[in-house]
């Protein structure tokens, strides 16, 4: 109550001061603008240039930049679009991709949701001790973890496999979807719960029946996040894969530049546009989710 | 966590002889226990056992490349290998540490900006938010890769830019050529990446402090600089906390920008610790050396993850 008195004295002086404020208010919001542009300019300005020196023909990478040929390419040729597929069989690899990133994502809910909801509402001895190791998990250093996977998968004969790598990426997803999920099941009222288990359903029935549809707005986002989380490895997937054939798309980008003498980078960023073309869609279409995923995810 | 179920089930269910609760609790928590294995089983299995495994090969000669020679104990020699003088790891660590010490402090500061900016309420919101996001989601092999093209002498728009400003810079080299060049390129990439994450978790920060904080502020006086360091700052400390963490163990752990720009070159000028582990485990495959180099990597993480997560759940 006292507040609003405040403000209104507080607006009554604004406003008597209002004919001098007004010209170096609108100063200042001319200049939070100009630096609203620049920042946009700076995140989305590269993307725009991977795009343009994708459109360019072989002849005008190995001419290189200026002259006619400046920030408005001197014509444009989608050649290196097929070129990618024909020559560097990129499809292969992204499949690859999806496969590994939808079967760690499909895990990640399955296992992550059960966990999430059993750490929110099941009142177990020692939650704030396993959630602890979860998440610390998450902050295990991916490279070192690589040594001994390797050869452990050595031995078991699928070091050169995409499909180990659906389990390995589980490190990247599983505690934040867990976390994630568990301050969404907390989030639901009990008392929902409470009534199907006075009907004489059980936990499982529960889950499946009252639970799993009140959650899919959670679950969606930790499957966003998660696909993401997977999609974008590099680490693990250089570290264990071998033959071309099996790679998935971030490492077959990064040899496309090593295996030639001449780096042809319209080849590499037709790739790269290709690559970030579903996570530029999922961002787009899911930003609030994605935010607010992340910052759950963080702290509360 | 326990005590607040457990009352408020008394509450709900008064008539209810304190057994049969009891055993609903005790059914509850078998089933919970199955539930959470699967999570704690796959994380073990994929934390805990390279662990394990890495400490006991820190203590072992294993080198794949030396096919027959035994597996055999050698003490602490891998690990006193690595603090000999004019070692790698020690030259990776002292790069490692100055990198973080950098890119912190940049990264939260413009992050702190970016933040401020979103926070505003203004046309464009929405799709200023959408650009700061997508460098963050794109994954590291594309904004490295696109930084790579970017800091190409001729594909990129870098010294196009800078050869507009003066001609002898319209064909600077900037990856494997100057050491300094190099670090900025990856630093630039990195950031680039990265401030976003920073920025969307100090948004959050920012959106929790109340509005009526800053109107007495307004009212008592204060300039804006001293609403932002008496309320701001004070208010958003465990969000800064947060993103100063994570920032450190990424940068700290920064390999995949290294890799793909670099490769660790011009020699060895940009090799981090996590470059060095790969290096040793996958490229020398010495499983020795690497151990001892992955056990101390883990032992710099987990000291800040521990403090992450202590802070994380003060309450429990």
């Amino acid at each position: 109550m006292t507040s609003t008195a405040m403000t209104a004295i507080a607006r009554r002086r604004r406003a008597a001061a209002a004919p001098r404020r007004s010209g170096r208010k609108a100063i200042r919001e001319t200049l939070f603008y100009l630096a609203v542009l620049v920042v946009v300019l700076i995140a989305l300005f590269p993307f725009y240039w991977i795009l343009r020196t994708s459109l360019e023909s072989n002849s005008q990478v190995a001419a290189g930049v200026g002259g006619s040929n400046g920030i408005i390419p001197s014509h444009l040729s989608a050649s290196a679009y097929p070129d990618v597929f024909s020559q560097q069989h990129f499809l292969t690899p992204l499949v690859n991709s999806l496969i590994v990133a939808l079967g760690t994502t499909v895990v990640t809910i399955i296992v992550g949701s059960l966990a999430g909801y059993a750490l929110a509402r099941l009142h177990l001895r020692g939650a704030g001790a396993i959630l602890g190791f979860i998440l610390l998990a998450g902050f295990f250093p991916v490279l070192a973890m690589i040594g001994p996977l390797y050869l452990l998968l050595n031995d078991l004969h699928i070091l050169d496999n995409i499909f180990p790598l659906i389990i390995v990426y589980l490190v990247y997803t599983l505690p934040l979807t867990t976390w994630l999920l568990k301050n969404f099941f907390e989030q639901i009222p009990a008392e929902l719960e409470e009534a199907a288990l006075m009907d004489g359903a059980t936990r499982l029935q529960t889950l499946r029946r009252v639970v799993v549809p009140v959650a899919i707005p959670g679950v969606f986002t930790a499957a966003i996040l998660s696909f993401i989380l997977a999609w974008n490895d590099f680490a693990f997937a250089v570290s264990f894969l071998r033959t071309t054939g099996h790679f998935t798309a971030p490492l077959a980008i990064v040899t496309f530049g090593e295996s030639q003498f001449q780096v042809f980078y319209n080849l590499i960023d037709a790739a790269v546009v290709i690559v970030s073309i579903p996570i530029a869609l999922l961002v787009l279409f899911a930003q609030r989710r994605i935010v607010s995923g992340l910052t759950a995810g963080s702290f509360r | 966590m326990a005590t607040e179920t457990s009352v408020r089930e008394r509450l709900a269910l008064p008539g209810r002889p304190p057994r049969r609760a009891g055993s609903r609790v005790a059914a509850d928590r078998r089933f919970g226990y199955l539930l959470v294995a699967p999570t704690v089983a796959l994380l073990l299995a994929v934390t805990a056992y390279p662990l394990v495994a890495n400490l006991w090969n820190s203590f072992h000669f294993d080198n794949l490349s030396y096919g027959g020679l035994p597996h055999k104990f050698v003490g602490g020699k891998n690990y006193t290998n690595l603090f000999s003088s004019g070692s790698d790891w020690v030259a990776a660590l002292e790069r490692t540490l100055a990198f973080t010490a950098v890119t912190i402090v940049f990264d939260v500061v413009v992050g702190l900006a970016l933040a401020m900016m979103m926070h505003r309420k203004f046309r464009g919101r929405g799709l200023l938010r959408a650009s700061i996001l997508i460098p963050w989601a794109v994954p590291t092999v594309v904004s490295a890769m696109l930084w790579k093209t970017m800091f190409d002498p001729r594909a990129g728009f870098v010294d196009y830019f800078l050869g507009a400003i003066h001609p002898a810079w319209s064909s600077l080299t900037w990856l494997n050529a100057s050491v300094w060049r190099s670090w900025a390129a990856i630093f630039v990439a990195d950031s680039w990446k990265n401030i976003p994450f920073v920025a969307i978790i100090l948004l959050a920060g920012l959106q929790i402090i109340p509005n009526e904080v800053y109107e007495a502020a307004r009212i008592d006086g204060a300039t804006g600089w001293q609403a932002f360091r008496r309320v701001t700052l004070p208010m958003l400390r465990p969000a800064l906390v947060v993103a100063l963490i994570f920032r450190t163990l990424q940068a700290l752990l920064v390999f995949d920008v290294i890799y793909i720009m670099t490769g660790g070159g011009p020699g060895t000028s940009t090799q981090t610790l996590s470059f060095l582990n790969y290096q040793t485990f996958i490229i020398n495959t010495d499983f020795g050396a690497g151990g001892a180099i992955s056990m101390l990597l883990v032992v710099i993480a987990l000291v800040i993850s521990a403090g992450y997560v202590r802070f994380l759940r003060p309450q429990t």
